[in-house]
């Protein structure tokens, strides 16, 4: 546990070093000028509408990261050579790998709260700033607790996307393992489509094919539930702690196959 | 390697050559489409296909599609082009709405910038309908969805029998407020009239969600203060012919007769204009509360 602590407290490090946290500037300067501007180009609503800016934001942040250094982050030691420093020391491989993993983990973890902060700062100024009637008319108060619970959904996604990304960064190069795990994403959003799919076409062989890939792909819609909070609908605690357990069981069986895949190969 | 003075000259040349082209092109005239075509672009207007393109992203894909829609209905009703088309408008919001079927904002205000008469707004009352009819669809527990229905049907439509239905509709729904089964009332017994018109603005001035509406309902209540106003007058200038056995040739002249203590004005401030030959009291052509609402029944 020491050593995968080690190896997180690094990549955190690196990526400090790579000035990944840059994006918190750009996350807060898009926030600040998106407040301003959306009352000029907008008839009301600009409070729905930083709120869906501000989650969709942390989303797409958070999975640039994901992706992007997700995918190096093997790579780049096998590139680098340093694998073979790193391999000899008294490290196994599973522990370098999870090490990694929770060492960008560690790096999200930071952002997103980060991000998290910034966004509730924007939407108290907007609603000390916003006349009592017209707070009045809004379905929940602008800094409403609620949208936390799509903010922790939104990072369980980011740590299954990580965890994808390292998988394929295992054995592949970055740009494929880029094309892949967008790939995966891309598709774990239209896993309602897969389940439906029986409906539309005649074969039931297809339908049974689509429905087992239904079953098999991660359902990242699962985990979208910003519409929901903006709105101020209910999302139960059910809900989460299913989707949660969903997550969490999914990035255990994308790191395991990580793992047996890093242990298998050969770096000579 | 060492850049070429001469190329930095040139790149400052060129440079101020695409600027000063831009310039010359923006004060061309623009180029001209033939009556009644549309210039305005949906490129994507399949609901279903941006609800797949947009992913995770379908609340943010509505607010963009929303801002269209308003910069469209804005951008259009302020121009001064002959031509205007409001064509896409209702496209835009039922993209808008199928990407976000809660956000009632752009129901409510979807529904006035479709039903207002062209060139105000689209002049499509069937198709502001159609959208509150759609977002009921989704929230049939919405009173201010049916009660925006009625609203067309009774401003817009003179369609009293189904304006009342609609408002007994939305008073029957949860959290309704008391005044609509009154209003319900009034309007299958009486039709339209200026009281119930007046109820209906009222509501909307009251209404917190944007500065343009309650200007909107403020200046529909002040319509209603003028057309008040030129019965009252009306009523005046019809003494004096029934005193002298003729129509007054100006406010003037009631003055000194003792009909009036003033000049009588609108809302704004702006003196009614008296026809001396028929004795009709109208608005002044200047007054910005023209064209008052057409067949508004009174009192």
């Amino acid at each position: 546990m020491r050593v995968i602590g080690h190896v997180a407290v690094n990549v955190f490090k690196e990526s400090v070093r790579d000035k990944v946290l840059y994006n918190l500037v750009v996350f807060a300067v898009l926030l600040m000028s998106a407040s301003y501007l959306i009352g000029e180009l907008t008839a009301g609503q600009d409070v729905k509408i930083i709120k869906d800016l501000g989650l969709a934001s942390i989303s797409v942040f958070g999975l640039a990261i994901a992706v992007f250094i997700g995918i190096g982050l093997v790579w780049k030691e096998v590139e680098k050579r340093s694998i073979y420093t790193l391999l000899a020391k008294p490290m196994r491989r599973q522990e370098f790998l999870l090490g990694k993993y929770c060492g960008l983990v560690l790096t999200l973890v930071i952002n997103v709260a980060v991000m998290t902060a910034a966004y509730y700062a924007v939407l108290a100024y907007m609603q000390a700033m916003s006349p009592p009637n017209l707070r009045a008319s809004w379905p929940a108060p602008a800094t409403d607790p609620a949208l936390l619970k799509a903010i922790a959904l939104i990072m369980l996604e980011l740590m299954l996307v990580t965890a994808i990304a390292v998988l394929f960064s295992t054995f592949s190069s970055p740009f494929l393992s880029a094309m892949l795990t967008t790939a995966v994403w891309v598709i774990g959003h239209f896993n309602q489509d897969l389940r439906d799919y029986g409906a539309t076409i005649p074969s039931p062989l297809a339908a049974a094919i689509a429905r087992g890939v239904y079953y098999v792909v991660p359902n990242f819609s699962a985990f979208d539930v910003k519409l929901q909070v903006v709105h101020a609908q209910a999302v139960p605690f059910s809900y989460i702690g299913l989707t949660t357990l969903y997550g969490f069981t999914y990035i255990a069986l994308v790191l395991v196959g990580a793992v047996i895949i890093f242990s298998r190969r050969d770096f000579k | 390697m060492k850049v070429h003075p001469a190329a930095w000259v040139v790149l400052v040349l060129l440079f101020a050559a695409v600027v000063g082209l831009q310039m010359i092109q923006a004060a061309q005239p623009p180029l001209r489409v033939p009556n009644g075509a549309s210039t305005n672009v949906l490129y994507v207007s399949s609901p279903q296909v941006l609800g797949r393109a947009a992913l995770s992203y379908r609340a943010l894909a509505a607010d963009i599609y929303w801002i269209r829609a308003v910069q469209h209905y804005g951008g259009t009703k302020l121009s001064k082009d002959p031509n205007k088309q409001y064509d896409v408008l209702y496209p835009l919001l039922d993209v808008t709405t199928s990407l976000d079927p809660y956000f009632d904002v752009v129901y409510k205000f979807g529904s006035v910038f479709l039903a207002e008469p062209y060139p105000g707004g689209a002049g499509r009352p069937d198709q502001a309908i159609a959208l509150l009819e759609k977002g009921l669809r989704t929230r049939p527990e919405k009173w201010e969805l049916a009660q925006g229905v009625g609203f067309v049907y009774y401003w817009w439509l003179a369609d009293y029998q189904r304006a009342a239905m609609w408002f007994n509709r939305a008073a029957d729904m949860p959290a309704a407020p008391d005044w609509l089964r009154p209003l319900a009332a009034v309007t299958l017994a009486q039709g339209g009239n200026r009281a119930s018109s007046r109820v209906l603005w009222t509501e909307i001035a009251r209404d917190g969600d944007a500065d343009w509406l309650r200007r909107q309902a403020t200046f529909r209540l002040e319509q209603l203060d003028a057309l008040d106003g030129i019965d009252v007058i009306q009523r005046v200038v019809h003494q004096y012919r029934g005193r002298t056995g003729m129509w007054p040739a100006s406010w003037s002249e009631m003055m000194r007769a003792g009909f009036l203590r003033g000049v009588p004005t609108d809302p704004t401030g702006v003196p009614f204009q008296l026809d001396p030959v028929t004795g009709q009291v109208t608005l002044d052509p200047s007054s910005s509360l023209n064209p008052l609402p057409a067949a508004q029944p009174t009192l």
